[in-house]
C-alpha cells in the first residue's frame, strides 16, 4: 500500500527533472550541436548535426585572435580574481571580526557598486583609460573587474568568517600565536572552501564580462574572449561565422561547466551565503 | 545609540586602538580601488555631460550646461531605448520571479536527483552570457535555426520589433533565472520545516501552505532577489548586442549609450546617457529600500 | 607555574558600564582558585584579562612579580580550555595538540614526545590521528586539555570547560581534571557558574556578583561562613532555606517557631534587641526587628530521630519526598508571609532558574534515611539553633559571622 504514492512522486519528481534540465541544456546542446556541423548543413535546420565534423574547432584554434582572446580571457580573469580575493579577504576579515570607523561606509560603498549600472562607468573610463594610457590593455580591463568583484568577495567572505568561531581565534592566541599566524594558521585555512568559492565566482564574473571588453579594447592585445566572438567576421575562415563562433561558444562555456560540475555545492552555498545573511 | 567622539576617544584602549587601526589598514586596498575606479569616473562623467565633446570635431570642445540632458531627454531614441528598457525589465523579473519560484522548489524539495538538479541548473547562470545569446540567435535566424523551422515560412523573428523585444527576454530570462532561484532556495532553507508542517496540521492545503506561510516568511528573501534581479536587468546589454544590436528599436538605454559614446565617440551625449542611467538605477534601489523595505544585504548589523 | 596577583583590577567599557570592580586577589603557585557567580557577573571578563585577551582599564597584573598588563597573550605563558573548546577543525589531534609547541618552534622530536606524553596522559593516544569532528564530546574537552598541559605553562585559565557536558561525564572529568591538576601542580585559574564545580574542585572560591568580589577562601569556609545573603543562597545544593525572623525580645520569631535569642544568635542582633539580663519582659512601643534567619536543609532532622539534643522543632506536612539514598529530601511549603523578599536573594534565585512564582515558599529538610517521613502526612522536624544565620535584609550581610569574626 505505502509503494504505490512512493512511486507515484518519485515519478513525479523523475518528470519534474527531465523539464529542469531540459530547459538548463537545450540552448547549450543546440549551439554545441551547431559547432559540429558541417558548414554545408548549416542552413538544414536540424537540432541534432547530420554531418559532424571537428573542422570548426580547427578553424578557431588556427586562428590568432581567437587564441589570443582566450589568453587575455584566462590572464585577466586569473589576475583580477586573485587580487580581488587578496583584497577581499582582507577587508572581510575586518568585516567581520574587528570594529573600526568607516565599516558601515565600505559595506555601503561595496553594496553601492554591485549596484552600479557598467555603462555608466563605461563613458568615462574610455576617456580617463585613453588620457592615462590604460586603453586596450591589461591593466585596463584588470582594474575595473578587480572593483565590480569585490563588492561580491567581500559579502561572500564575510559571510564564511563569521561562522568560524571567534574562540579559535582566542585560542590561537593563547597558544602563542601572533595575530598574522592567527589569522594564516588557524582563519585561512578554515575560510580556505570559501576562498574557493568567492573565487570562482569572481572568476565567473570576469569571464563573462562582455561591455569593458568591448568598450575598453581596441585590438586583441587586451581583447577578452566573448569579445573577440563578437568581431568574428568569417572572412578569416568560412564566408559564414556561424560554426566559428558556435565552437567559440563551446570553448568558453567549458570552463564554466567543469566549475559547476566540481564545486556546484560550494557555488550555490556562495551565491546564497551574502544574500541571506548578509 | 554612539556615544559623543571625544569621549569615546578618551575611553578607547591601547586594545581597541589597535584593533581600529588594523581594521583600517585591511580595508584600505579595497576601498582604494572601488573609490578610484568609480568614484572619480562618476564625477568626471558628469563634468563630461556638461559639456559638448565630441572626439570627431575635438577642437569643437565646450561647456554647454545642461543642453545634452535637454538634447537627450527630447530625443525619441532615447526613449524608445528607456522604454523598451523598462518593457524588458519589467516582464523579464517578472517571469524569472514565477519560474524562478517554481525552479526553487524543485531544486529544495527535491526527493531524486536534488544534486543533479542543483547542478544543471548552475550551467545557464554560469554560461557566458555572449555564448548563449549567440545560441538564441542561431535558433531563430531563419533557414539555419532549430526554433525558426518550427515557425512558418518567411517569417524571421529578429527582424520584427515585438517578436525580437520576445526573443530578448527568452534569453535573459533563460540565463538569469536560475540565479534568482538560488536566491530565493536560499530564503527557503531560512523558514523552518516546523512551520509547514504546522501549517498542514492546522488545515492548510499545500498551496495554502505556500502563500500564507512560505511566502510571507520568504518576503525579505524575495525583495533582495527582485532588487538585484531589477537592477541587473535595467543595465541589459550583451543579449542585445548580439542578438539585435538594437535594429528595430530593440536598443536599451546600455545600448544606446555605448553606441553613441563607442561608435559615434560622442562623448557629451555618451555620458549624459550614462548619468541618466545612474540616476534611473538610483530611483530603483530606492523605490526598492524604501518603498518596499527591503532589508539591502549587510545592513542589518 | 606562578603566582598571579591581580591587584585592584578594574574592567570598564567605552559606554562606561563597568564589568569588574576592583577585583584584589593573590593566587599562590599552583593554587587551584575558582571564580563563580552567576552569569554577567565578570568572571569570564576576569579570566580574559588575565589571559591578555581583554584590555585591564585600571589596576595591575602581575606574574611572579612581573607586571603583564600590556603583554600580549603568547607572551604570557598561559594556556586556555574554553567551553567550546575551540579546536582548529582542519587539524588532527596531534597537530591540535602540538599546535602550541610548533608556534613555539621546537624541535619536531621534542614536539613527537610531548605531543605523545600529553596524548597517553590525556587517554587521547588511540585518536591522535582523528579529526575533532570525529571526536565524543569528552574527548575533545580531553583534547582541549591535551593542547593546554603540553606546553607547561605558567598557569591554566578554564572558562567553563566542562558546561558542555553531560551530567555524568561532567562528574567524571571533574575528578581528572582535579587529580591532572594536583599532579602537575599548575596555577590554575577556573570560571565557572556551577557551584558544585566550585565546590569540589577548587582550593578556594572566589565568589564574584555584579563585577564585585563578595567573598574568597576555601570552599569549606564559604559554605560554614558565608559572609552574606548572596554567598549563602549560591553556595550549596539543595540551597540554604531563608525565613524572615522577627527580633521580639528574647527571641526570634520565625514561621517555623520561636527561636531562644542565646549567645552568638544574641550577639549577632545586638542593639536590635534587649538583653534579657538587664530587661526581661518587653518594653512597651518598641518595634520588632526584621533580619533574615538562614538555615541549611541538613541542620533539620526528623525529630524522632534525634534524642536529647537541643534545638528548636516544627510540625508541617510533608509535601513531596524526594529519596536520595544516603539521605532523603522533605520538602514544606510554608504560607506565602513566610516568603523573604531581598534583591541579594532574588539574583540567586533567578541565575538557578527557580523563581518561587508559586503561592508560598518551600522549605527543604535534609533527613536521615532511616526517617519514617511520607509524603502527604505531618512530620514533627528538629533543627539545630546553633547553625541558624542571621542576615540584615538591607546589606545582606550576615550578622552571626560579623558578632563571631
Amino acid at each position: 500500500m505505502m509503494e504505490r504514492p512512493d512511486r507515484k512522486r518519485v515519478t513525479s519528481w523523475v518528470v519534474i527533472n527531465t523539464v529542469v534540465v531540459l530547459y538548463a541544456m537545450i540552448p547549450v546542446l543546440w549551439i554545441a550541436s551547431l559547432s559540429f556541423k558541417d558548414p554545408s548543413t548549416f542552413t538544414d535546420g536540424s537540432f541534432i548535426p547530420r554531418k559532424w565534423t571537428l573542422d570548426n574547432y580547427a578553424g578557431i584554434f588556427e586562428n590568432d585572435d581567437f587564441v589570443r582572446g582566450l589568453v587575455n580571457s584566462i590572464g585577466i580573469g586569473l589576475i583580477s580574481t586573485f587580487v580581488a580575493i587578496v583584497f577581499g579577504t582582507m577587508a572581510a576579515y575586518a568585516i567581520a571580526r574587528l570594529t573600526f570607523p568607516g565599516k558601515r561606509l565600505l559595506i555601503g560603498v561595496s553594496l553601492l557598486i554591485a549596484m552600479f549600472p557598467q555603462i555608466s562607468l563605461v563613458s568615462p573610463l574610455f576617456q580617463i583609460e585613453r588620457a592615462l594610457g590604460l586603453f586596450n590593455t591589461w591593466p585596463g580591463l584588470i582594474l575595473p573587474y578587480i572593483t565590480f568583484a569585490l563588492p561580491l568577495t567581500i559579502y561572500t567572505l564575510s559571510a564564511f568568517f563569521r561562522e568560524i568561531p571567534w574562540e579559535l581565534e582566542k585560542a590561537a592566541k593563547m597558544d602563542g600565536a601572533t595575530p598574522f599566524q592567527a589569522f594564516w594558521q588557524v582563519i585561512v585555512p578554515l575560510a580556505a572552501p570559501g576562498m574557493v568559492t568567492t573565487a570562482i565566482l569572481a572568476f565567473i564574473f570576469c569571464w563573462n564580462d562582455f561591455l569593458f571588453a568591448i568598450s575598453l579594447t581596441s585590438s586583441n592585445a587586451a581583447r577578452t574572449a566573448p569579445a573577440t566572438i563578437s568581431f568574428f567576421t568569417g572572412s578569416t575562415q568560412f564566408e559564414d561565422p556561424t560554426g566559428s563562433i558556435s565552437a567559440a561558444a563551446v570553448v568558453i562555456t567549458i570552463p564554466i561547466v567543469i566549475f559547476v560540475l566540481f564545486f556546484q555545492r560550494r557555488i550555490v552555498a556562495g551565491l546564497t551565503s551574502g544574500a541571506v545573511k548578509g | 545609540m554612539t556615544t559623543p567622539a571625544p569621549a569615546t576617544r578618551r575611553a578607547l584602549t591601547e586594545g581597541q586602538r589597535s584593533e581600529r587601526r588594523l581594521g583600517l589598514w585591511l580595508c584600505a586596498p579595497a576601498a582604494l580601488i572601488m573609490v578610484l575606479v568609480t568614484g572619480w569616473p562618476i564625477v568626471y562623467s558628469v563634468l563630461l555631460s556638461l559639456q559638448r565633446y565630441d572626439l570627431r570635431f575635438p577642437d569643437d570642445r565646450a561647456w554647454v550646461g545642461l543642453s545634452n540632458y535637454a538634447v537627450v531627454l527630447t530625443n525619441e531614441f532615447w526613449w524608445s531605448a528607456f522604454w523598451v528598457t523598462l518593457v524588458i525589465t519589467v516582464i523579464s523579473v517578472s517571469i524569472e520571479l514565477v519560474l524562478g519560484m517554481l525552479l526553487a522548489l524543485a531544486m529544495y524539495r527535491a526527493i531524486v536527483g536534488r544534486g543533479l538538479v542543483r547542478t544543471v541548473v548552475l550551467i545557464p547562470y554560469g554560461i557566458v552570457t555572449v555564448a548563449a545569446a549567440y545560441g538564441w540567435k542561431y535558433a531563430w535566424t531563419p533557414g539555419t535555426g532549430w526554433l525558426a523551422a518550427m515557425l512558418p515560412e518567411g517569417t524571421a523573428p529578429l527582424t520584427d520589433r515585438v517578436s525580437a523585444i520576445a526573443i530578448i527576454i527568452l534569453a535573459e530570462v533563460w540565463k538569469t533565472t536560475p540565479f534568482m532561484a538560488l536566491l530565493l532556495m536560499a530564503g527557503m532553507a531560512v523558514v523552518p520545516e516546523e512551520l509547514l508542517r504546522a501549517a498542514s496540521m492546522d488545515g492548510a492545503t499545500r498551496w495554502q501552505g505556500f502563500a500564507h506561510v512560505l511566502l510571507p516568511l520568504m518576503k525579505p528573501a524575495i525583495l533582495v532577489a527582485l532588487l538585484f534581479r531589477t537592477l541587473d536587468a535595467f543595465r541589459i546589454f550583451d543579449n542585445i548586442y548580439v542578438l539585435t544590436n538594437g535594429s528595430q528599436n530593440t536598443a536599451s538605454v546600455s545600448i544606446t549609450a555605448y553606441h553613441n559614446l563607442i561608435g559615434g565617440l560622442n562623448l557629451g551625449i555618451g555620458n549624459t546617457m550614462s548619468v541618466l542611467i545612474l540616476i534611473s538605477v538610483a530611483i530603483i534601489a530606492v523605490v526598492f529600500i524604501v518603498g518596499f523595505g527591503t532589508a539591502a544585504p549587510g545592513s542589518g548589523r | 607555574m606562578a603566582e598571579i596577583v591581580l591587584d585592584q583590577v578594574t574592567k570598564r567599557y567605552a559606554d562606561g558600564t563597568v564589568a569588574v570592580d576592583n577585583f584584589d586577589v593573590r593566587i599562590a603557585e599552583g593554587e587551584f582558585i575558582i571564580l563563580v557567580g552567576p552569569s554577567g557577573c565578570g568572571k569570564s571578563t576576569t579570566l580574559n584579562m588575565i589571559a591578555g585577551l581583554e584590555d585591564i582599564t585600571e589596576g595591575e597584573l602581575r606574574v611572579d612579580g612581573r607586571r603583564m598588563n600590556d603583554m600580549a597573550p603568547r607572551d604570557r605563558d598561559m594556556a586556555m580550555v574554553f567551553q567550546s573548546y575551540a579546536l582548529y577543525p582542519h587539524m588532527t589531534v596531534r597537530e591540535n595538540i602540538a599546535f602550541p609547541l610548533k608556534l613555539a618552534k621546537l624541535d619536531k622530536a621534542v614536539v613527537d614526545e610531548k605531543v605523545e606524553r600529553a596524548a597517553a596522559l590525556l587517554d587521547l593516544t588511540p585518536y591522535l590521528d582523528r579529526k575533532p569532528a570525529a571526536l565524543s564530546g569528552g574527548q575533545r574537552q580531553r583534547v582541549a586539555m591535551g593542547r593546554a598541559i603540553v606546553r607547561s605553562p605558567k598557569a591554566f585559565l578554564m572558562d567553563e570547560p566542562l558546561s558542555n557536558l553531560d551530567a555524568k561525564l561532567r562528574v567524571q572529568m571533574r575528578t581528572s581534571i582535579s587529580r591532572l591538576q594536583k599532579s602537575l601542580g599548575t596555577t590554575t585559574v577556573y570560571v565557572t557558574h556551577d557551584q558544585t564545580e566550585a565546590m569540589t574542585l577548587g582550593d578556594r572560591i572566589v565568589i564574584m556578583r555584579a563585577g564585585v568580589i563578595q567573598q574568597v577562601g576555601p570552599p569549606q569556609e564559604l559554605y560554614d561562613h558565608p559572609r552574606n545573603l548572596f554567598v549563602a543562597g549560591f553556595i550549596g545544593s539543595p540551597s540554604m532555606n531563608f525565613l524572615p525572623a522577627e527580633v521580639t525580645g528574647d527571641s526570634l520569631r520565625t514561621p517555623i517557631g520561636d527561636i531562644p535569642l542565646e549567645g552568638r544568635l544574641r550577639r549577632a542582633v545586638g542593639g536590635r534587641g534587649r538583653d534579657i539580663e538587664e530587661a526581661p519582659g518587653e518594653a512597651p512601643g518598641e518595634a520588632p526587628k526584621e533580619v533574615i534567619a538562614g538555615i541549611r536543609p541538613e541542620a533539620f532532622e526528623d525529630a524522632a530521630l534525634v534524642h536529647e539534643r537541643a534545638g528548636g522543632s516544627f510540625t508541617g506536612t510533608v509535601d513531596l519526598l524526594e529519596s536520595m539514598g544516603p539521605e532523603k529530601l522533605a520538602y514544606f511549603t510554608l504560607d506565602a508571609r513566610a516568603v523573604v523578599h531581598s534583591a541579594h536573594l532574588e539574583e540567586v534565585a533567578k541565575d538557578a532558574g527557580s523563581d518561587e512564582a508559586g503561592g508560598g515558599f518551600q522549605l527543604v529538610a535534609q533527613l536521615d534515611p532511616k526517617s519514617g517521613a511520607r509524603r502527604g502526612e505531618p512530620l514533627r522536624l528538629w533543627f539545630d539553633c546553633e547553625a541558624v544565620h542571621l542576615f540584615d535584609p538591607e546589606s545582606g550581610e550576615n550578622l552571626t559571622e560579623r558578632a563571631s569574626g
